[in-house]
């Protein structure tokens, strides 16, 4: 981490949004993370990603749990209310938040061992609720903060930097999405930020959970040869599926390519996403075949990314409950509170 | 074996006696008994009836005691007048109970040996299985309609009118209306076999009066169910568990009659049924973060499960409703019993520094009351309040005021800077004191722009909500925590007090459940000499009346249900009473509390302890 605050005053040429925004203003605090943590990649593709889509900063509610990745939501969005709650349980604090007030945006940022360990439970039930939020894991396969344990998604046969083996089976959190009926599932690679910030885009309009599983080497504890999850490993073996351009509906659609390569999905909104195909076959809709090819590619050692699969017309949990069109943090007495005249009428079933 | 043994004179009363139901679970009894409860009710007689359940769905025993009291003693009495034995695996135990002089109902259609009745009991027999088995066909007819048999026999015997049991079939059945004809069908086998039969009625009968008034009959789950919707709740998120279950259920009745749009059908509110305990208060926590008024009910277990995030949402100051229907612990413990055994652990619940406010209604009524409060009270306070029910007051219907609402009355949603303050450049700052009163101003996620944006976070931070581990920023946030539990003493309900008529050196304290039998036991104690002045205390912290209460009186018992007097405890640390004078009157077997042990318990020491002088007793 740098010991420098950040200077108050940009540049007066910095390029500014259509809220006149610039890139700045999605900024958080310095982060304090160690120089060249895979993270802070992660917050800058979301600063990148909100700052081009034009969102508004206060209609973005930043939740974790606690852990390295969990800290990150103070070096992102500064403008937005953020709530870092406790060790595996953002989900629910999530799914509270969306009940209340449907209207903001949530965006939910854990790590692999606040979701795959301590919080597997909360993370299978938002999946299987699609409650609305995005929800990303920055899955270093080690525990950091607490100074480099094995996390449940640590591979089997994966060494850790002392040389200890791992002996458990890694959980797989897209696949274990998949099966939990998540609407929206991608994995991305702090690494390659031209396949990740789309990615973050395509999941903030989404309108359901919108799961990102994304590996991001730990360079303190688990970027060593014989490592799974670190930078050089991911580099040779990140076999990517499709590459996604976010494009929204003011945007023309060029055809850059072959007919066939490119799948265009028509967003809930109206917005749209550009799929390049880098996998001739694979289709993002057929959730039975995506865990099939995960399965078939990451038994050959492979590390699949990019978008794998999305349902654009998906009933999140509000559209499930049948919840009236505004927050429910808005409603008033007239619309909460029965009055006297029901009292009397309820009492009088009561004798 | 004759019907009936008359060679034993039968206790005489009228409007004053306990009827106690033994049932096999599942049977389908429990309709037919709160048949019979209601029918009483609706003749003007309190009836105070108390449902004793296994943790089971089909085959083991339970009960239903029913305590008719003209004089309007809604507590639990003990023992059993009448005996309606339906269940050969308690049958000992069951007869074992009955009163001398007592009555036994049973079914006779088997013959039973001598030696399974008792000599100084009156023992009445009725053939249901035969009347069953000789008028239906279909086995399960056979079962459900048994019950109501012996119902209509008990109205011939106890003088109940068989026109009010009629009339609330009718109101059961509405809209079902094929099976009210059969159900009263069935009422008249029962009453006309006993009527043809049997010398009608015995010597315990129920008198039309006009006692009841206009109180009506409802269970404390379903009234703080009700006031959490005239509270302005909108989010529940829960998990199953007795004796809790019901409150999260009768809210989603409710706010299906009264928060539903009449026109789209769409919902002006929210319930998830969560994963498991930790889930639901974090849901509660986001939402009530987020601006809506959420709550969650559950028991021990489940709060057991909740103390990392009651310590979030304590330190981090979010408001949070938990209502609390406490059962026998500690574990699993007596999952269908009742006890008042978890005021330390919600009291003090989490690691770290922590205390919260708890709430102690003494029945449905203010279960209604707490239950709306209780919001108002987290929103101004910025914290858990605990609503403390337990499985005798959240499960049982219990006779109580009938429920009234000032329509004047509004949300009181506490410190929250809108965007207008904001945009005019107030000064906010998250945990920053403004008023001296403990409590800071919050904003809502989404609400400025530019302003009122922050942080929150379960580790130590400074007034403007920027992490801090600075001993100076922690020490200035945990004693504004503790100023902030000092306005809590002032806005939380006042205790009430009941003085003796005359001047009483001793005083009890007591909660909760215990209300109606502690109000019976002063009675009792009035006349054995013993006078007795009462402090009800409603709540944690305690307000200033509670220590002078204490100082006013040599001697103070502290009546609760659990084994190590919890309250008294809170009482020693809180208040800095010497536990000497605090003497324990603890009933912690998982059955209510009732007016004969508390009036002995208190008798024997107060008299053992030659404390009071014993006044003349009452002639």
């Amino acid at each position: 981490m740098t010991y420098l605050p950040k200077p108050a005053i940009r540049h007066p040429a910095l390029p500014v949004n259509a809220l006149g925004l610039t890139r700045r203003d999605y900024e958080g605090s310095v982060s304090t993370l160690c120089a060249g943590c895979g993270h802070d990649s992660i917050s800058a593709a979301i600063v990148h990603a909100a700052f081009e889509l034009d969102l508004p900063p206060h209609r973005i509610a930043k939740l974790s749990g606690i852990g390295c990745s969990s800290k990150t939501p103070t070096y992102f969005l500064g403008k937005s209310h953020g709530f870092n709650s406790v060790h595996g349980r953002m989900p629910s604090v999530a799914t509270g938040a969306s009940l209340a007030n449907r209207d903001l945006i949530y965006l939910g940022v854990s790590g692999d061992g606040d979701t795959a360990s301590i919080g597997l439970g909360q993370f299978a039930h938002a999946m299987r609720r699609n409650v609305r939020m995005v929800y990303i894991v920055e899955n270093n396969g080690v525990y950091g903060l607490t100074k480099g344990q094995f996390s449940a998604t640590s591979d089997k046969g994966a060494k850790s930097k002392r040389g200890v083996t791992n002996n458990d089976e890694a959980i797989d959190l897209v696949g274990t999405a998949l099966g939990l009926g998540a609407s929206f599932v991608a994995r991305g690679f702090s690494g390659d930020k031209t396949q990740l910030v789309p990615l973050i885009k395509a999941a903030l309009q989404h309108r359901g959970a919108a799961f990102i599983d994304c590996v991001s080497p730990c360079v303190a504890f688990n970027n060593h040869p014989g490592s799974t999850k670190s930078f050089d490993f991911v580099r040779e073996h990140n076999e990517a599926v499709n590459h996604l351009d976010f494009i929204t509906p003011r945007t023309e659609i060029t055809a850059d390519y072959a007919p066939g390569a490119v799948e265009v999905v028509v967003q809930h909104d109206g917005s749209l996403l550009r799929l390049r195909k880098l996998a001739a076959d694979y289709d993002v809709h057929d959730r039975v075949a995506a865990m099939a090819w995960l399965q078939q590619r990451q038994s050959a050692g492979e590390i699949v990314t990019g978008l794998l699969y999305v349902e654009p017309e998906t009933v999140d949990l509000h559209g499930h409950l049948n919840t009236v069109g505004v927050p429910l943090n808005g409603l008033a007495e007239p619309e909460l509170c029965p009055g006297s005249e029901a009292l009397d009428r309820l009492n009088a079933g009561l004798r | 074996m004759p019907a009936r043994l008359d060679r034993v004179a039968g206790l005489e009363r009228v409007n004053d006696f306990v009827v106690k139901f033994a049932n096999v679970n599942g049977s389908g009894s429990a309709s037919a008994n709160r048949l019979f409860a209601r029918a009483i009710l609706r003749m003007g007689v309190p009836a105070t009836p108390r449902n004793i359940f296994p943790s089971n769905i089909q085959g083991l025993p339970t009960w239903y005691q029913v305590r008719v009291s003209e004089a309007g003693h809604l507590g639990c009495r003990g023992g059993a007048d009448l005996m309606v034995a339906m269940n050969p695996q308690t049958w000992d135990k069951d007869v074992a109970e009955i009163v001398p002089g007592g009555y036994l109902f049973y079914d006779s259609t088997k013959p039973l040996p001598a030696s399974k009745f008792r000599g100084d009991i009156v023992v009445i027999g009725v053939p249901l299985t035969a009347i069953c088995n000789s008028t239906y066909t279909d086995p399960r007819q056979r079962q459900l309609f048994k019950n109501i048999i012996y119902l209509g026999a008990l109205s011939a015997l106890l003088d109940i009118d068989a026109q009010v049991i009629e009339q609330l079939i009718g109101e059961q059945f509405q809209g079902k209306d094929k099976l009210i004809a059969p159900n009263v069908h069935a009422l008249h086998l029962g009453r006309d076999h006993a009527l043809a039969h049997l010398q009608c009625p015995i010597g315990l009968r129920v008198r039309r009066s006009d006692a009841v008034g206009d109180r009506v009959f409802i269970d404390g789950n379903s009234a703080a169910a009700l006031g959490s919707v005239y509270g302005g709740a909108t989010v529940a998120a829960w998990y199953p568990i007795t004796p809790s279950s019901s409150l999260a259920e009768a809210f989603e009745r409710y706010c299906r009659r009264y928060r539903t749009d009449k026109t789209t059908g769409e919902k002006r509110y929210a319930i998830i049924q969560a994963e498991d305990e930790l889930a639901s208060i974090g849901m509660v926590i986001g939402a009530a973060w987020n601006g809506a008024r959420a709550f969650t009910a559950t028991s021990g277990p489940g709060i057991s499960l909740m103390q990392e995030f009651i310590g979030l949402a304590y330190f981090a100051e979010i408001p949070a409703v938990i209502f609390d229907v406490q059962r026998g612990g500690p574990s699993t413990g007596m999952p269908t019993r009742t006890q008042q055994a978890d005021v330390l652990c919600c009291a003090y619940a989490s690691h770290g520094d922590t205390k919260h406010v708890l709430l102690f209604p003494q029945d449905p009524a203010e279960c209604f009351e707490f239950g709306a409060a209780a919001f108002d009270l987290a929103d101004r306070l910025q914290t858990p309040i605990f609503v403390m029910l337990d499985l005798d007051i959240g499960m049982n219907e219990r006779l109580c005021p009938a429920f009234a609402w000032d329509d004047s009355r509004r949300l009181d949603r506490g410190k929250v800077m809108t965007q207008e303050e904001l945009e005019q450049g107030a000064e906010f700052g998250r945990y920053l004191d403004v008023d001296a009163d403990g409590i800071p101003f919050r904003t809502y996620p989404g609400t400025h722009g530019a302003r009122g944006a922050f942080f929150t976070r379960g580790t130590s931070k400074d007034r403007f909500a920027r992490y801090s581990e600075e001993g100076a920023a922690y020490i200035d946030n945990m004693q504004r925590l503790l100023r902030k539990f000092e306005t809590a003493k002032l806005l939380a309900p006042r205790p009430v007090r009941t003085d003796a008529t005359g001047p009483a050196p001793i005083g009890a304290i007591y909660y909760g459940s215990t209300s109606p039998a502690m109000d019976e036991a002063v009675a009792l104690l009035a006349e054995r000499g013993v006078a007795l002045d009462l402090l009800r205390i409603r709540a944690f912290p305690f307000h200033p009346d509670v220590g002078a209460f204490v100082a006013e009186h040599e001697q103070i018992f502290v009546v609760e249900q659990n084994r190590d007097g919890q309250l008294r405890m809170l009482l020693t640390v809180e208040e800095e009473i010497d536990p000497k004078k605090l003497t324990r009157i603890l009933h912690y077997d998982g059955t209510p509390i009732t007016a004969r042990f508390i009036a002995e318990a208190i008798a024997e020491q107060a008299l053992a302890s030659n404390i009071v002088p014993l006044r003349k007793a009452v002639p």
